[in-house]
């Protein structure tokens, strides 16, 4: 939450820095006959920075990871989902496509259907925190598309999985 | 049975439209059945003129289905009747002799005519002619290994059936395949950089449904092997999966998530006509039609882990079929209708196993490891699955007595999800 508090605040400081940057003198008023003042130090790049790009705002987290043949959202990725939820309720126009996937101790379909309760209880868990179902696609991969393909716990938990993608 | 063979010849030469695949397989064999019939099979007259050997596919079907020892015909190469000597079989052995000719015709078909002997009663069991176009070679030889296991054990044959699997080459090319019952004979029915799921023959064979994620999520087709045409069977937000024909291929069922929890549903094999037949708020998927067509199995988790069901297709209460330790997938009703092939998970291994209905005893075909995806070969004495060996997935068969176990290797890529075709 503190990241979160923090990413705003600074998003903030960086849209009233842009709202304070000089405008361009108009064509029509001639040139001061005055030498322009040094250029004071760099300043940082100005910038409205959304959070969601933000890479140390808890939005840069779009994954959330499943024990074995689970589907509910565990406690520690909460805010994740929780964060996701909030920022769809304030970026109305925002869509996004949840991705359920599966490791292979399963059959291929049944993978197919974990892979969707676990994108669904995502999209439950978005919806709770104030996005709307019509900002919401999911999906289901299964065990179909693993990111690491070896028969080990180290890659099955990267599969048991669902990603938030933004559209 | 000569119009039989016209007819499945016929049925051969339509499939080969779709273009061919790479070729090469090589297969493995593990084990041995108990009484094997000891058979001679002879060269035939003109074998060696061919650029496929006919009498290597008739060697290697009957092989593969554990029932047969293949005695060494060497010194020996009688191709009329009348060449045969019977005492020459007798002392190495044999309890029958296969002998034939075979040439490429002027009209260029291939022509094969063989005889199956009895050597203990000295007489002609069968005798006949089998042709086909010349680029079906293969299969005239999987004619003859069905006449040939017809006659003398008296199931028949399944060698000029068909499977499909689904090939995975890395994570961006996937290709849906049809081949002979021995993986030969590939031909690409569907290509593409995203991932198949779950091929099953409609009963005639003439079609393939599957699950498709060209279009970003799961989506069942339909597809006619004779003119590559395809339908959309489902498309509903979320995952449409699991295609299953009905016996008479009217209906299919099918896995929705449309309503929410995975659950089944039927449909007309043209889309129309849905009908959501379980209501368990679990996931039910990966239904199976009873052959006569009256109950589905299927995988449920209702009972809070992946387990055998059975359901009357009209709808009703359904009755958990498996139990005890473990997790348990992708039911498969044997031909007889008597007892069912599925995965069994445990321990972190993957079995192959069969259920019977009547007494609930329950077999492990395979030793176990990463076997998924059985299926019967329509006369219920093979079983076609998924396996694994030297780090790549591959087509496997087990005898229905878990005696003889085949593993046939593709040329490259991931085989996965196969299923045994129909006779056609």
């Amino acid at each position: 939450m503190k990241k979160i508090l923090f990413s705003i605040v600074l998003a903030n400081l960086l849209v009233a820095c842009a709202s304070e940057k000089p405008k361009e003198p108009e064509a029509v008023a001639p040139a001061p006959a005055v030498e322009a003042p040094a250029p004071a130090p760099a300043p940082a790049p100005v910038v409205v920075v959304d959070p969601l790009n933000d890479p140390t705002s808890i939005l840069a987290k779009r994954s959330v990871y499943f024990p074995f043949d689970v589907s509910a959202v565990q406690e520690a990725d909460k805010p994740i989902v929780e964060a996701h939820g909030k920022y769809l309720s304030e970026h109305p126009d925002r869509k996004v496509r949840v991705e359920g996937n599966a490791d292979e101790r399963g059959s291929n379909e049944y993978n197919l259907a974990l892979g969707q309760r676990r994108a669904d209880s995502v999209k439950k868990m978005l919806i709770l925190s104030g996005a709307m179902a019509s900002q919401i696609e999911t999906v289901s991969y299964g065990e179909e598309k693993p990111v690491c393909t070896e028969h080990n716990e180290a890659c099955w938990k990267q599969n048991r999985r669902s990603d938030i993608k933004y559209q | 049975m000569v119009l039989n063979v016209l007819r499945s010849v016929v049925g051969l030469l339509l499939l080969v439209q779709a273009s061919l695949a790479s070729a090469a397989l090589s297969i493995e064999i593990i084990g041995a059945g108990e009484h094997q019939i000891p058979v001679a099979i002879v060269p035939f007259g003109g074998d060696e003129n061919l650029s496929q050997s006919i009498n290597a596919v008739i060697v290697g079907d009957l092989k593969r289905s554990g029932l047969f020892r293949l005695v060494d015909p060497i010194g020996k190469s009688p191709h009329q009747l009348a060449d045969v000597s019977y005492p020459d079989w007798q002392v190495r052995g044999a309890d029958a002799l296969v002998i034939g000719t075979v040439a490429v015709q002027p009209n260029g078909r291939i022509e094969a005519n063989f005889r199956l002997l009895d050597v203990v009663k000295q007489a002609q069991l069968v005798g006949q002619s089998v042709s086909a176009n010349s680029d079906q070679m293969r299969a005239v030889g999987h004619r003859i290994a069905d006449l040939i296991y017809q006659k003398l054990t008296g199931d028949q044959g399944v060698f000029s059936t068909r499977i499909a699997y689904v090939n995975r080459q890395g994570k961006k090319h996937y290709s849906l395949i049809v081949a002979d019952s021995d993986g030969y004979n590939e031909q690409n029915v569907l290509e593409q950089s995203e991932p198949i799921m779950s091929p099953a023959w409609s009963p005639d064979g003439s079609h393939l449904a599957y699950v498709s994620f060209e279009t970003g999520h799961a989506v069942v087709y339909v597809q006619s092997l004779y003119t590559s045409r395809r339908v959309v069977l489902a498309d509903f937000r979320g995952s449409n999966s699991a295609p299953a024909w009905s016996p008479d291929g009217k209906h299919l069922a099918i896995a929705l998530a449309r309503d929410g929890s995975t659950q089944i549903y039927l449909v007309k094999s043209d889309g129309s006509g849905l009908r959501r037949i379980t209501f368990s708020g679990a996931i039910d998927t990966e239904p199976n039609f009873s052959p006569d067509g009256q109950t589905l199995l299927f995988t449920s988790d209702r009972g809070g882990s992946p387990q055998i069901y059975s359901m009357p297709v009209a709808g009703g209460p359904a009755q958990r079929l498996t139990y005890g330790d473990g997790n348990n997938f992708s039911p498969h009703y044997s031909p007889d209708g008597k007892s069912f092939v599925y995965t069994h998970f445990i321990d972190g291994k993957f079995y192959i196993a069969t259920q019977d209905f009547q007494s609930g005893q329950v077999e492990l075909l395979t030793l176990g490891g990463w076997e998924k995806n059985p299926s019967f070969a329509p006369n219920g004495k093979l079983i076609l699955f998924a396996s694994e060996a030297r780090g790549r997935g591959i087509l496997a068969t087990v005898s229905s007595d878990g005696r003889v176990q085949e593993h046939m290797f593709t040329q490259s890529g991931d085989a996965r999800v196969p299923v045994w075709g129909p006779h056609l």
